[in-house]
């Protein structure tokens, strides 16, 4: 407590006496840190020195320094490329349909959670919804496979035949991709992702229930007027992070595995077409690729701030 | 009177709630069931849509195909190294970051965090990624799966987080007192009274290694390095069954042998999730916590 009461204070911390002195006797924690400092230094920094290939003529023969400037001319070839509106529309799709579908549920569940008198069916309910969280994407998508064939096995076309309904090739008609994706996502996420909120809701203080009963406040409007109040500073929170991942490299390997040469005209996306243009081709534009890439890391850096920006404004609510 | 409407309407409201639960419930596990059931019956029962919900003449048809197929051995095997080791060396660094940072008197810390969390916003992306790893001679190595995502930031965040409020201070003053350093003082008091955030990382980071399919996509090539979720792909996905398995299998009939390469996967499945099942226990247990420590610094 001391110490960080001289921290504060102390404003010649930096001069290189003190500096000293606290290298003296922290030395052993600098040691710790060493380790995970130089892993992040090697795997994350590199990397992003190594972004500027983006505005380079890269050959491997010259490093990632000695290439020659390039300008915006990758950047400009992919806005000028035949495919680049379409995947840039795809990936806004996808992973909007993906954000707004979903979100909405998350907080419903955790809701209609907080709601329930049966404990042990809550209990029920928590342990199941939260479980699909832990099966890999590829188990995901081979399921969607099996579950969406139009063969015997596929269970949802059976179900669309017994009403009569024509069988849906789900998997390979492009228009079907988007909401395939954002459905079996939200499936798969909905548990986990109330799981904050649950712990919103225990955080809320008791007396406010206590007041409203006493003022004859139904239920429902108890979760109207205490439960949703309570946890909006932990939607907005959580919604801003979302907004600004909702175009990561995350999502790469579940739309990777879910496309086909069928699908491809509303499935290709920027991360996926990155990895097409730069590793999986049998000519890598190595370049180009990063260039597209780093076109998709700004795009999530600019939502971040928007959405902070706004929820700032309109909220009160922000990250920093 | 106005007491008794309300009193219905609180409960109309509670059953549409318990309703929606039921809903929520059926439709996230129904799936689940499903394959499960699918995996223990007769191929052809399978393959003709015979199965709903429980098991149809049931059969362990598909368990032994996949008991056979030398490919997803392999595969398991790998995957397995790469939880084991990555988890250990993941859990190593955590650690290594998370202490230090969590010490108020560390004045490096602060500084140092922006530093690690800046790298949840902003990265260099996949393919100077994957330049880095070619340089440093990782690619197609059994290690280029596990240093590049070694260390997870948020990981370090709630690490950090249990530390600066599980760990009383007057132990560290009292330790200090006593003349122990630093090193030992994480390896016989912080580490002992960690068990539950340590439990909470192990079970991420193996999760994590065990479903992971992205790394292999990029960084190896040789089939005899792939994790199982790569088997699994060829598989499920792309529908690339290892003929020899289904001829060794004396079902002579074609037609046989085609409903056992579709059953074959319902059972692989099930048996490429078991490990992360017979975790899930402690997944319940030990996430649940893990997420309400990550939530209070949010």
């Amino acid at each position: 407590m001391n110490m960080d009461k001289k921290r504060r204070t102390d404003l010649k911390w930096y001069s290189p006496r003190s500096l000293k002195k606290e290298v003296r006797s922290n030395y052993q924690l600098y040691l710790m840190i060493a380790p995970p400092l130089i892993w992040l230094v090697i795997f994350m920094y590199v990397p992003m020195y190594g972004v500027q290939i983006a505005f380079k003529n890269f050959r491997a023969v010259d490093g990632i320094g000695g290439s020659e400037w390039a300008g915006l001319k990758y950047f400009e070839k992919f806005f000028n490329s035949y495919d680049a509106m379409q995947i840039v529309l795809n990936t806004f799709e996808v992973c909007f349909y993906t954000l707004l579908a979903g979100f909405p549920l998350f907080v419903l569940l955790a809701l209609l959670l907080n709601n329930t008198n049966r404990s042990r069916f809550r209990r029920w309910v928590q342990m199941s919804t939260f479980a699909p969280y832990f099966i890999s994407v590829t188990v995901v998508v081979g399921m969607l496979v099996q579950f969406l064939s139009v063969q015997d096995y596929g269970i949802v076309n059976n179900v669309i035949r017994f009403f009569g309904g024509e069988p849906i090739l789900f998997m390979t008609k492009p228009e079907w991709f988007s909401s395939v994706y954002a459905w079996s996502n939200i499936w798969q996420g909905a548990g986990f992702n109330a799981i904050i909120y649950i712990a919103a809701l225990a955080g809320i203080d008791q007396e406010l229930y206590e007041a409203a009963v006493v003022d004859g406040a139904s239920k429902f409007r108890r979760m109207l007027h205490i439960d949703l109040p309570g946890i909006m500073p932990t939607v907005v929170i959580t919604f801003i992070l979302a907004v600004g991942q909702v175009m990561n490299l995350g999502f790469f390997d579940k739309i990777f595995l879910m496309q086909n040469p069928l699908n491809l005209d509303r499935s290709e996306v920027i991360s996926t077409y990155v990895y097409k243009t730069g590793l999986a081709s049998s000519l890598p534009n190595y370049s180009y690729a990063a260039a597209v890439g780093l076109f998709n890391t700004m795009i999530n850096l600019v939502l971040l701030l928007l959405a902070n920006r706004i929820s700032r404004k309109v909220n009160q609510t922000s990250l920093w | 009177m106005d007491k008794l409407f309300a009193a219905r309407g609180d409960r109309l409201f509670t059953a549409a709630v318990d309703l929606l639960l039921l809903v929520a419930l059926v439709v996230t596990l129904y799936p689940l069931v499903y394959i499960v059931s699918s995996s223990f019956s007769a191929p052809s029962a399978v393959t003709s849509g015979k199965v709903w919900l429980w098991p149809v003449a049931p059969s362990l048809d598909g368990y032994l195909a996949v008991f056979r197929y030398a490919g997803i051995w392999q595969g398991f095997a790998n995957t397995l190294f790469y939880a084991v080791v990555g988890t250990t060396i993941s859990l190593a660094l955590t650690v290594l970051a998370a202490y230090p940072l969590s010490r108020p008197d560390f004045r490096a810390g602060t500084p140092l965090m922006l530093v690690f969390t800046f790298t949840m916003f902003f990265s260099g992306g996949l393919i100077p990624t994957y330049l880095l790893v070619n340089q440093l001679g990782l690619y197609d190595s059994r290690m280029a799966v596990i240093l590049p995502s070694a260390l997870a930031v948020y990981n370090l965040i709630i690490t950090r987080t249990f530390f600066q409020t599980g760990i009383p201070k007057e132990l560290l003053e009292a330790a200090k007192l006593d003349g122990c350093s630093d090193f030992s003082f994480v390896r016989r008091i912080v580490l002992p009274l960690s068990g539950a955030i340590l439990a909470v990382n192990a079970l991420f980071y193996a999760i994590g290694y065990w479903n992971n399919i992205q790394s292999a996509l990029i960084f190896l090539k040789s089939n005899d390095k792939m994790p199982l979720q790569m088997i699994l792909r060829a598989i499920l996905i792309q529908n690339q069954i290892d003929p020899s398995l289904t001829a060794s299998v004396d079902t002579k009939a074609l037609a046989e042998r085609a409903n056992l390469r579709e059953q074959l996967k319902y059972a692989l499945i099930v048996v490429s999730s078991l490990p992360v099942i017979l975790l899930y226990p402690f997944v319940q247990r030990y996430f649940v916590r893990g997420i309400m420590i990550g939530s209070i610094k949010g």
